[in-house]
């Protein structure tokens, strides 16, 4: 089958990293954090503090495994062969965070088209009465769930969509840059992107202040409540996340790294900032607007 | 870790005068493919044992009718957690520890492609574990009621209301998923970016492709179980009602969530091996693998089609007739890819010279005893049949019959075929066969009866049972410890093995193809320094 030890296809050998202490230790600190979680939620006194010392070991490897990394690559570990691995893992990574997207938006078509307005069908197909004046149309909160207004589409989410779509722009924008050397014009795309998505984060926490307070729309407001905060709220997670990716990218460009050949990190970053964009548009459209 | 220096770092700085902590520290910091394959395959067969022991527990108290041993609580607790034991922490590590150690010695890789991640992988499994069984120990001191009592499938409501065990379990799913997710993305990528020159994808052995088939399945549905137990979570503690009917919420959404993660589950416990089984039937019946090509389209087609079938794990649930139909039908389709599989198997042996070392005995059983579950599976895919057979010991048989001969079995299969190769040297033949024939006839012992009782209606998950099913149950829980204490031979078979005995040579086996027989037998610490060429 094989001829070995023949021609080299790769100049070099495949950068196998040194061993390390970092995978063992972040997997400590998950482990430390979730068992924090577990005490809290059953009302045990040292759970916040032992999810704070599991969140704290996290952060300690975050800045330590990624320092490292950076550190390589700055060295010239990284060429040709190891950027295909890092370009596929993240590709596959973010095809796994469309999977658990996807598992939210296919809860949301669940309730909206079967099961609320079956339970809504129950008084014309059973003739039963159990919850008289229910017609499970949406926007609901089923029929026990608590009245509240639904979040309209064009005011706060419509601004959103627009400060989402920009900041895709400008990170293509900062690709260009990169790709032509223009270092300048780099640094403010970046700047922007993070500053629009900042901005977003803002004007959804307000949106979330203003449901909580005037609309009592609220993480209990049955089906529609449920899916409306799970949904946003995962994606706002998200979009912390990739701003907080950018905010390292950006602190990496000012201090020069980075060439217009050899640059996985920032592309990376923006290919996730770019689906994050994607999944918003999808939750315009069907959570907000239809 | 010296490696952040400000010269190009060239092969002299990446591997030798290498940093190797020894001890304890080996395999905390390991970024070898071969160290985490051993820690995979070790923990796997520890956990075998956990799970086998809470089985047998229960089998002890199914000896006979009334509440021996334990209360009924207790008894739901020890069956959904050897469910989740055996599937995340047996058979799912088995199998990814075959992929750590195989793939880049098959594919002419030095290492894995993301060698950090890979160690990450690894020890987020140890956490998963614990807290599995940690509330077992916290009920010792009065702290919640103990482990998760809901069966392995967390249906709601009664996984809402359930008790602290619940929460663990989720947590205990989710580390478990991270840790999926990573190692089918380092699989993914090692397949896609580190092969041999020369080894297109329709050369790569059968056995990186059922991983490869595996690993996609596992992006596709993981993330969903860890949104359905997500939801689970906001529903037990911070007032959602999505599986609520007073909020517009359903129950029965929770298990449509969970089967479109389960079903694919069962093929992503049973790809990687069927990827296996070819190898060593080939190798002993010294032929080359027969319909290479349709197996590799026999993988696709199965991972295609597990995850649009899911339905037909609650056809009595109550669904439309329209529904049923069609999970009825797409679920028998399966046997179409299935079939091309058992067709080329035996093809693959059909006038070969074959010879039955330990590996090809389990792998002729595995044939022999995962058509019983396929067809087995065939009745229950019937709605019509279903509505007499679900959640029966009807059930419990069949899938023992997929992930016990299919699955366990296969992965017996491949410890025995590989273990010359990771050691140096051959295990012991005469103990092989013996752990072979025990398990084969115990294993048929145990299960068989429990289609019976299924016929006879004796349902599932009940601690207690009418009196006219006490001789099958009887058989079955002799049958079990018969099972269980034969695998010690299995364990002292490797530890043996690993200790010392007859040196393999670099091919082990005489009629073995495939890039890793031409390393030698241990291969060395780096696999492929230089990778071959094929042609």
């Amino acid at each position: 089958m094989t001829e070995s030890m023949a021609a080299q296809p790769h100049s070099h050998p495949y950068h196998v990293p040194q061993p390390s202490l970092y995978p063992f230790i972040l997997a400590s600190g998950m482990f430390t954090l979730a068992l924090g979680f577990i005490l809290k939620m059953n009302g045990f006194g040292p759970g916040p503090w032992i999810m704070l010392g599991g969140a704290g070991i996290i952060l300690y490897v975050l800045f330590g495994w990624f320092g490292k990394v950076i550190g390589e690559s700055q060295a010239g570990a990284y060429r040709d062969w190891e950027d295909k691995s890092f370009r596929y893992g993240m590709v596959w990574f973010i095809a796994s965070e469309v999977a658990f997207f996807a598992a939210f938006f296919g809860v949301l078509f669940y309730l909206r088209v079967i099961s609320v307005p079956e339970l809504g069908a129950m008084e014309a197909a059973h003739g039963t009465t159990l919850w008289p004046g229910f017609t499970g149309t949406w926007p609901s909160a089923g029929p026990k769930g608590p009245q509240f207004t639904p979040m309209g589409a064009w005011g706060i989410p419509a601004i959103n969509t627009a400060l989402l779509l920009s900041s895709g722009v400008t990170v293509t924008w900062a690709h260009w840059a990169l790709l032509k050397n223009k270092r300048a014009q780099l640094n403010l795309g970046l700047f922007a992107t993070v500053a629009l998505g900042a901005l977003f984060l803002v004007l959804q926490a307000y949106e979330y202040y203003h449901a909580y307070t005037e609309l009592s729309l609220t993480l209990a407001a049955g089906a529609y409540g449920a899916t409306f905060f799970m949904l946003t709220g995962f994606h706002g997670f998200h979009v912390t996340l990739g701003a907080i990716m950018l905010t390292v990218i950006l602190g990496r460009t000012l201090k020069g790294h980075f060439t217009p050949e050899r640059h996985f990190a920032f592309e990376g970053v923006a290919w996730y900032w770019h689906f994050v964009d994607v999944v918003w548009l999808l939750l315009f459209v069907l959570v907000y607007w239809l | 870790m010296n490696t952040a220096t400000t010269t190009v770092p060239g092969h002299a700085d990446d591997h030798h005068g290498e940093y190797h902590p020894s001890g304890i520290l080996r395999w905390l910091t390991t970024t070898n493919h071969k160290d985490i394959g051993t820690m995979y395959l070790t923990f796997a067969l520890i956990m075998f044992f956990v799970g086998g022991g809470m089985i047998l527990a229960v089998r002890a108290e199914l000896w006979q009718p009334g509440l021996q041993l334990m209360q009924p609580e207790f008894f739901n607790q020890l069956i959904g957690v050897h469910a989740l034991v055996m599937i995340f922490a047996a058979l799912m590590p088995a199998a990814t520890g075959f992929a750590n150690w195989q793939i880049p010695l098959m594919i002419g890789a030095p290492d894995m492609a993301l060698p950090r991640v890979n160690n990450w992988g690894f020890w987020l499994l140890p956490p998963a574990a614990i807290l599995l069984t940690l509330p077992f120990a916290l009920a010792l001191f009065g702290i919640g009621e103990g482990a998760l009592a809901t069966g392995w499938t967390f249906y709601a409501p009664l996984s809402v209301q359930g008790g602290l065990g619940v929460d663990f379990a989720i947590f205990a799913v989710h580390i478990l998923g991270v840790s999926s997710i990573l190692g089918s993305i380092n699989i993914i990528v090692t397949i896609f970016n580190m092969r041999a020159p020369g080894m297109t994808m329709m050369k790569l052995p059968l056995f990186a492709w059922g991983w490869l088939i595996t690993a996609f399945m596992l992006i596709a549905t993981i993330p969903v179980l860890a949104g359905a137990v997500t939801m689970l979570l906001t529903d037990r503690h911070f007032g959602t009602q999505f599986f609520d009917a007073a909020g517009g919420g359903d129950p029965i959404l929770f298990q449509h969530l969970f089967w479109f993660f389960g079903h694919p589950e069962v093929y992503i416990l049973m790809l990687p091996i069927w990827g296996l089984v070819p190898h060593v039937l080939a190798t002993f019946s010294r032929k080359p693998i027969y319909g290479y090509k349709a197996q590799v389209w026999g993988f696709i087609g199965i991972g295609v089609l597990s995850v649009i079938v899911w339905a037909h794990h609650f056809f009595t649930v109550g669904m439309p007739v329209p529904a049923l139909i069609y999970f009825m039908f797409s679920t028998m389709l399966i046997s179409l890819p299935l079939a091309v599989l058992f067709f080329c198997w035996i093809a693959t042996m059909w006038k070969g010279a074959m010879s039955f070392e330990t590996p090809m005995l389990f792998a002729t059983g595995f044939i022999v005893l995962f058509g019983i579950a396929g067809l087995t599976g065939l009745v229950l895919a019937d709605v019509a049949a279903d509505a007499q057979y679900h959640h029966s010991y009807f059930v419990v048989a069949h899938f023992h019959y997929a992930l016990f001969a299919g699955g366990i079995m296969s992965v017996m299969t491949g410890v025995y075929y590989w273990l010359p190769k990771w050691t140096g040297h051959m295990y012991d033949e005469t103990l092989g066969k013996w752990h072979f024939w025990l398990t084969v006839v115990s294993f048929n012992l145990t299960f068989l009866p429990q289609f019976f009782l299924g016929l006879a209606g004796m349902p599932r998950r009940i601690p207690d049972y009418a009196l006219q099913f006490t001789e099958f149950n009887m058989i079955s829980t002799v049958a079990s410890f018969i099972l269980g204490l034969s695998q010690l031979l299995f364990a002292y078979n490797i530890w043996k093995c690993v200790k010392g005995g007859e040196k393999a040579t670099d091919k082990a086996w005489e009629g073995a193809e495939g890039l890793e027989w031409e390393l030698s037998s241990p291969p060395p610490y780096h696999s492929w320094e230089t990778q071959p060429v094929v042609k």
